[in-house]
């Protein structure tokens, strides 16, 4: 079995390029996706100290399960909001879009 | 390192899951994106079975490439008229990110690992041999210690449904 | 007799009434005056009757307070009375009475008449403090005070520019003359360590021992010499009367020679040095040669001033002032000589002038300058007591012949001889009065003038300087008696020359006082006649010095005036020589003597023009001095505020703009705080969280 080191890199690292990309992309919806990306991260961090804690109990599964429900609830309010801008002003760059109220 | 089975199919899906996520940040097409999040999320499901969570990685496929993939692919086809590939260039704030991701990936990696590996008597070397039956236990920590989280997901899930119907109605006033 | 000190305090106190309360009072102000001289007059009487009867007319009473401490020393001032005093205080108090009393009556109806009183008043008090005065410091300072009375009251109608200006003249010169003074008061003072006058007495044999060397004398020579050579250059340049520069010629040879030619008498010792310093003063208010000149103008000021102070007292102050200070003159035979000298020059100098005048009052004022010279002249040969006997005598009569005059001229209107005439039949008791105070002054027998001239004469024969200055008496005395009766002459007799002048007698009031100066003229001689010498007596100097009666120095004096009388009345009274056909060949003479001898041109010559030059030059420099200052300060303020507004510019605007860039700066710093971009907002989160994180791990 990989010690759990080697799964906390790999948490960090995906972590970290879900936030490169939500701070870089200028598509919206790209941006939710890098958020994914870290919610699945998150997951992975979650999980993998459920299976390496003595004590062993399935926390760590049931709260990234919950994360797994929350993530698709905000990935569907995000896409709607995407998708309302998008009839708004015709595009969705991120860049473009920074009037809090017009 | 052990070269063990687990060890290098290890290797292949934490690599295959880090090279999908680096196509998802980076590339200025975003179906191609899109495709590269399922694999990504494909790969975190593998992981979860490499670390005795299989009813979640059962769960990972479902919600995430089964509904949140297609998701964003309809989200993506009904915003794409005006774009095209023009959008998905490189933002003004790439340095910033940049900065971000590595002083993140840095911090993680240097603090936690090496608080971790020093050998603290909460961590066993080994992943835990799973129990008799896991979709049991999650059935029953569902119902008992974890009901209220439970309700209250399956009510965000509803109100979330509900608002992203009425976000994404469109205004025939 | 220790109330002598009231005698100069009455009239002083009525001065200050009459100046405050005096117009109010009006004409009552003559009375006060006139009533304070006569309590003086009567304290007089009774010092001296203390003087004759209780102490026997011998010695010195002195009276002194402690007035000024200077350093260990104290400065003491009081007043003394002997035999001197005494005889002046009559005078004064005698003079000064009939002078106030005439001048109700020729001062009636002047607007500042309380004003004349009051300075009448005040010159009394300081003369007669003069005369009671026991140490130097309080004889210079009622020198002083009778100088400025006189100032005010030539100048009395101040509206008369000719008349101020004789004020400023008579002051000044008096002031060239007061400055001798006081250096020789100074020299004394060191020399003895006292101004009290029988301390200085009593040193002043050791001042006598102590030559001056002769470097000194050369520069001084050298000096005057210089001043004559600038005054000739002067008037060689500026091309004026060449009968200046003759004079100029004559006066630096005689300068000359009197320096440099050993000469016996010219040994100078401190004593000597002294004397002839305080001479300097007596000579500017005795009005001798070279300092004569203010005299003739302060016949400005109003008639009775003239006969007060400067026939009788004031001028005769410089005269007292020799005959006080006698022992400083007596220590150094050279001083005396030197006063003799100058006193014989200045009566026959003053007399040549008289002959000319056609003003009766200058004449009078001629008069009274050649009478003071021999008076000088009496005291320089050793004669104290025929000097100061002739100083009594003569103020009697010339007070009268002044009043005399006033009167004419307040009964013609005019003061030039050439329109007057025929008066003795229109003012017979003026004409009267005036005859006999003539006949005294020329020293007709057996009036007071004879007498007190005779001693002068004797006096002047058998000095030890040989018999030319006796000589030079005797010329005196006829060119006395030559111009008086050409003044007699002139105005009493013979027709009226101005038809349009009708003369009256004048009142009472101014009419008395001659009558009594008359008699004095007459009566005074009488205490000091060859016979009874009563007064040599008492005004004594020393052990007496008593000459024998002489009958040919009588005869010889007596002769001159009568030749004199003769031949004026030959000129004027009946017209036998006529003056006329003399007049081409002496007519230069004539110009020459008219002219004063030049004096007033020499004056401005050597004196008044280098000083306007020199203030003028002053003037220049100031002013340069003064625009360069303010223009120095004006350019330094202006480079002063220049530099403040650089600093203001740079300092206080920099501090300004210094505040409102930190916070424009700060604001575009902190804009990036809340940029609305999402991501940036998603990076400050995730660095906070590590930082917080680092934190928490590592605490």
């Amino acid at each position: 079995m990989p010690p759990l080191s080697w799964y906390l890199y790999v948490s960090a690292a995906l972590f970290a390029l879900g936030l490169f990309g939500m701070m870089t992309r200028r598509n919206s919806i790209a941006m939710l996706m890098s958020i994914e990306l870290m919610l699945n991260a998150a997951n992975i961090n979650l999980v993998a100290f459920s299976a390496y804690l003595r004590g062993h109990t399935m926390v760590g599964q049931m709260f990234a399960l919950f994360v797994i429900a929350l993530a698709a609830a905000e990935a569907a309010i995000g896409l709607a909001i995407v998708i309302n801008i998008y009839r708004t002003v015709k595009h969705i760059d991120a860049d473009e879009i920074n009037l809090m109220k017009w | 390192m052990e070269i063990t089975g687990y060890n290098v199919a290890f290797i292949a899906i934490a690599a295959m899951t880090v090279t999908s996520a680096i196509f998802v940040v980076t590339l200025p097409n975003i179906l191609r994106s899109a495709l590269f999040l399922m694999f990504t999320f494909i790969g975190v499901a593998g992981l979860y079975v490499l670390a005795n969570a299989e009813i979640l990685a059962a769960m990972q496929l479902l919600i995430y490439v089964g509904a949140i993939t297609v998701l964003i692919l309809f989200a993506i086809v009904l915003t794409q008229q005006l774009m095209g590939a023009r959008i998905t260039q490189t933002s003004r704030n790439i340095v910033l990110g940049g900065v971000a991701a590595i002083a993140v990936f840095a911090f993680i990696a240097t603090t936690f690992v090496s608080h971790f590996s020093k050998g603290s008597d909460m961590i066993a070397a080994q992943p835990a041999v799973p129990t008799s039956d896991p979709l049991l236990m999650i059935a029953k920590m569902l119902i008992q210690p974890y009901v209220l989280p439970f309700e209250l997901a399956s009510f965000i899930l509803l109100v979330a449904m509900v608002g992203a119907i009425v976000i994404a109605k469109e205004d025939k006033d | 007799m220790s109330l002598a000190w009231l005698i100069p305090v009455i009239p002083l106190l009525m001065f200050a009434v009459i100046v405050f309360l005096g117009h109010k009072l009006k004409d009552k102000s003559a009375y006060l005056s006139i009533a304070a001289i006569a309590a003086s007059f009567l304290v007089s009487v009774a010092v001296a009757y203390d003087w004759f009867i209780i102490h026997h007319g011998h010695g010195t009473a002195e009276f002194l307070i402690p007035w000024a401490p200077v350093g260990t020393d104290v400065i003491r001032m009081g007043f003394a009375v002997d035999s001197l005093t005494v005889m002046m205080l009559f005078v004064v108090t005698i003079v000064s009475m009939m002078v106030q009393i005439f001048s109700i009556g020729y001062m009636h109806g002047d607007e500042r008449y309380p004003r004349f009183f009051a300075f009448l008043s005040l010159f009394t008090a300081a003369m007669l403090s003069l005369v009671i005065a026991n140490t130097l410091l309080l004889m210079y300072i009622s020198w002083e005070l009778v100088g400025l009375t006189s100032y005010l009251l030539i100048g009395f109608w101040f509206q008369k520019p000719e008349a101020m200006r004789a004020a400023k003249k008579a002051f000044l010169v008096t002031r060239v003359g007061d400055v001798g003074f006081f250096l020789g008061l100074l020299l004394l003072y060191l020399n003895t360590g006292t101004v009290e006058l029988s301390g200085i007495f009593a040193k002043v044999e050791e001042m006598a021992l102590h030559p001056v060397s002769v470097p000194y004398l050369g520069a001084i020579a050298a000096v005057i010499l210089g001043i004559f050579a600038y005054g000739f250059a002067g008037a060689i340049l500026k091309g004026i009367k060449r009968v200046p520069v003759a004079i100029f010629i004559g006066l630096a040879v005689f300068a000359l020679a009197w320096f440099l030619i050993p000469h016996g008498a010219v040994k100078l010792t401190l004593a000597s040095i002294a004397a002839l310093l305080i001479f300097w003063g007596a000579v500017g208010k005795s009005a001798q040669f070279p300092l004569h000149v203010w005299l003739p103008d302060a016949m400005q000021g109003p008639t009775p001033v003239s006969a007060l102070i400067h026939a009788a007292t004031m001028v005769a102050a410089g005269v007292y002032l020799v005959a006080r200070m006698y022992p400083v003159f007596h220590a150094d035979m050279t001083a005396l000589n030197i006063v003799a000298v100058v006193g014989a020059f200045t009566a026959v100098f003053a007399a040549t002038m008289g002959i000319v005048m056609n003003d009766i009052k200058q004449v009078l004022a001629y008069s009274t300058i050649s009478q003071l010279g021999y008076m000088m002249m009496g005291l320089g040969v050793g004669g104290y007591t025929a000097g100061m006997f002739h100083l009594m005598t003569h103020a009697y009569f010339k007070a009268n012949l002044f009043l005399g005059s006033g009167s004419v001229i307040h009964g013609t209107g005019t003061q030039d001889m050439r329109e007057m005439g025929g008066l003795r039949k229109k003012m017979p008791w003026t004409f009267l009065t005036f005859i006999i105070a003539t006949l005294a002054l020329i020293g007709f027998p057996l009036t007071a003038g004879f007498y007190s001239k005779d001693e002068i004469l004797l006096s002047a024969y058998y000095w030890h300087g040989g018999k030319w200055i006796f000589y030079a008496g005797v010329l005196g005395a006829f060119m006395t008696a030559f111009y008086m009766t050409r003044l007699v002459a002139m105005t009493f007799f013979g027709q009226p020359k101005d038809p349009k002048i009708h003369a009256h007698e004048s009142g009472k009031v101014m009419l008395i006082p001659l009558f009594v100066l008359a008699t004095l003229s007459i009566l005074a001689g009488y205490v000091g006649t060859p016979w009874k010498n009563i007064i040599g007596q008492y005004v004594t100097f020393g052990h007496g010095g008593h000459h024998a009666f002489s009958l040919s120095v009588m005869l010889a004096g007596t002769l001159a005036g009568f030749l004199g009388i003769g031949l004026a009345s030959l000129i004027w009274i009946w017209p036998v020589i006529r003056i006329a056909s003399l007049a081409p060949a002496l007519g230069w003479v004539q110009t020459l003597v008219a002219n004063k001898w030049y004096m007033d041109d020499i004056y401005d010559i050597i004196v008044i023009r280098p000083l306007m030059i020199t203030a003028r030059a002053m003037f220049a420099v100031d002013r340069y001095l003064i625009d360069l200052t303010v223009n120095a300060v004006a350019w330094i303020t202006m480079k002063l505020s220049n530099a403040w507004a650089l600093f203001d510019k740079y300092v206080v605007d920099g501090l300004v703009n210094l505040v409102a860039e930190t916070t424009k700066v700060g604001g575009r710093v902190l804009r990036y705080v809340q940029t609305g971009v999402v991501q940036q907002y998603a990076f400050i989160l995730v660095i906070c969280l590590l930082l917080m994180s680092w934190f928490f791990i590592y605490r």
